[in-house]
Formats: structure tokens, sequence, C-alpha cells
């Protein structure tokens, strides 16, 4: 199945995702679509006009523009998503109000799918981290395993 | 054809990246590599590059962490040579995960082992009729 993956371009949950049979829908795939496009109008990150207007499915015009341009990445994994992993308030994701926002909005519509979700914390100790592993292994074995590609 | 890239970063006692680096150059795949501070980078197909680093897992299966990059290695937007050093983006990212690997590398040790760890309990939240006498006994009359 298709783990949705917050934050977004998380190594830890990434790899605990891949290593139990399953593929993380991360932030670096679409980075990736952006930055090997053919032809770039604007390197490195090829965020076109037309890439704010993807945005628009999920906030009014009058949303800062950051918001709507971070959406058109976040859209098309919000869209394949089949269930999510997300840490709760991780202090990495903090940043501007357009972050912030953008933070809010996807942990709300990933919320307002309805898809099997996992909410953490990030371990601070040997202990979290044991519940945290084994918290996401038995989340992750009640999905059913990936497609191969 | 799906050209990606891979970074594994390593976290562990018994393998360097440079060990990393020689089984990969074994391998002769077509891939690009490049080794860094925190591990190796591994650009090429799709398949070949999950192949090779499912192979390379096995050397530290605990120590080995691996997730996909956007930007190819040496991308002269990103590469620090060419914007004149600071820290790349994504950085601060890894940074703080990598402090918490080898948690999580005895956790995922102690899964195989089959340890199930104790539930938490979780702080109940201060009931309102709790907080009302506090605030009643609280009060000066």
């Amino acid at each position: 199945m298709k783990v949705f993956i917050y934050p977004t371009n998380s190594l830890i949950l990434s790899d605990l995702v891949e290593r139990f049979g399953h593929e993380p829908l991360a932030i670096m795939q679409e980075i990736s679509k952006k930055v090997r496009t053919q032809g770039l109008d604007s390197p490195p990150l090829n965020i076109t006009p037309e890439d704010p207007k993807f945005g628009l499915k999920y906030a009014a015009v009058e949303v800062p523009s950051g918001v709507r341009g971070r959406m058109s990445l976040f859209d098309p994994l919000i869209s394949k998503a089949d269930a999510a992993i997300i840490v709760r308030d991780p202090v990495v994701a903090f940043g501007c109000m357009g972050c912030a926002r953008t933070n809010e909005l996807v942990n709300f519509l990933i919320r307002a799918k309805k898809i099997p979700m996992l909410d953490l914390d990030y371990p601070t100790s040997e202990e979290d981290a044991k519940e945290f592993v084994f918290k996401i292994s038995e989340f992750l074995k009640s999905l059913k395993p990936a497609a191969a590609k | 054809m799906d050209t990606i890239t891979k970074m594994a970063v390593i976290n562990s006692t018994k393998v360097l990246p440079s060990d990393v680096i020689i089984k990969l150059y074994e391998s002769k795949a077509d891939v690009m590599i490049k080794e860094t501070c925190f591990g190796v980078m591994v650009s090429g197909e799709r398949q070949v590059v999950d192949k090779l680093l499912s192979e390379i897992r096995k050397m530290d299966p605990y120590g080995i962490f691996i997730k996909e990059r956007g930007f190819v290695p040496g991308e002269p937007h990103r590469c620090r040579a060419t914007r004149r050093g600071g820290a790349r983006p994504g950085f601060h990212m890894l940074e703080t995960e990598d402090k918490l690997l080898p948690h999580i590398a005895s956790a995922l040790r102690a899964l195989d082992k089959g340890e199930v760890p104790p539930k938490k309990q979780l702080k109940k939240k201060l009931d309102i009729e709790k907080l009302k006498q506090i605030i009643n006994e609280a009060e000066v009359s």
C-alpha cells in the first residue's frame, strides 16, 4: 500500500515503511519529478505559474501563493495515499507561516480522507523508540502489502 | 526509464561509507555513486538502485537507513561547492533524525527478537471539576 508520511521528507519513516514492505509517499519523489523534467522553466524547482493553480484545489485564491505552491507538490501524495503515518508536531518542521499553514492543511486533509492513520511522537529515548518502531510495524502489518512495481 | 537517486545514511559500528562504496564499485552496476560524510548517494535506474541498496542494507540491517532523494548527487543548484558553502536544504532534517538512528537501530533489534514494549499510560487531562475545586480552595476569602 502507498503510505503517506509526515514529516514528508523523514528518513526514519521512509526507511521503516519500505523495510516493512510498503511504498512510502515522500516529498522527494515529487521534487525529483520537478527537477528531472526536460526543459526547466525555473530551475532548480520547476515551479511554474501553473502550479499554484493546482493548489487552488485546496486553498482559496487569497491564500498566500506559497501555500498553494506547496500544496501543488503535496497534491499527488495526498491523492495517492492509502494510509498515513503522522508524527505530531515535529520540531524540525517549524518554519515560516507558509510552511506552518501548509503543514496544518496537509494534516487536516489526511485526516479528512478517512484512511487508516497512525499518530505518533518522535522518540526521545530508547524505550520510546522501541514503542515507536513497534507501533509502526504493527500498523504496517495490518495493511495489505504493496504491489510490485 | 525511471531514474531515481537514493541516499543511504550509515549509522553503524561496523560499516563505513568507504566499505559501502567499495561494495558498490564491485557490483559494476550502471549507477552514479557519491560518498558523503553521512553515507552514500546512488543514482540510476529504479530497479538497479533498489536491488543494489537492498544488498547494501544486508551489510548492517540495523545501521543502514535508506531514503529517496529529489536531487542527483552534485546538482549545481544544491551542491555546497557551487552555492559557496552553508547547510544544504534538507541537512537540518537529516541532522535531527541522525541523532535518533541509534535508538531506532536498537528498537529494530528488539523487534526482531520479538520484544513487545510495555504500554505507556497516557496522562489524563485535568478534570474540569477538579480544576474548579482547586480554584475554590485557592481563593482567598
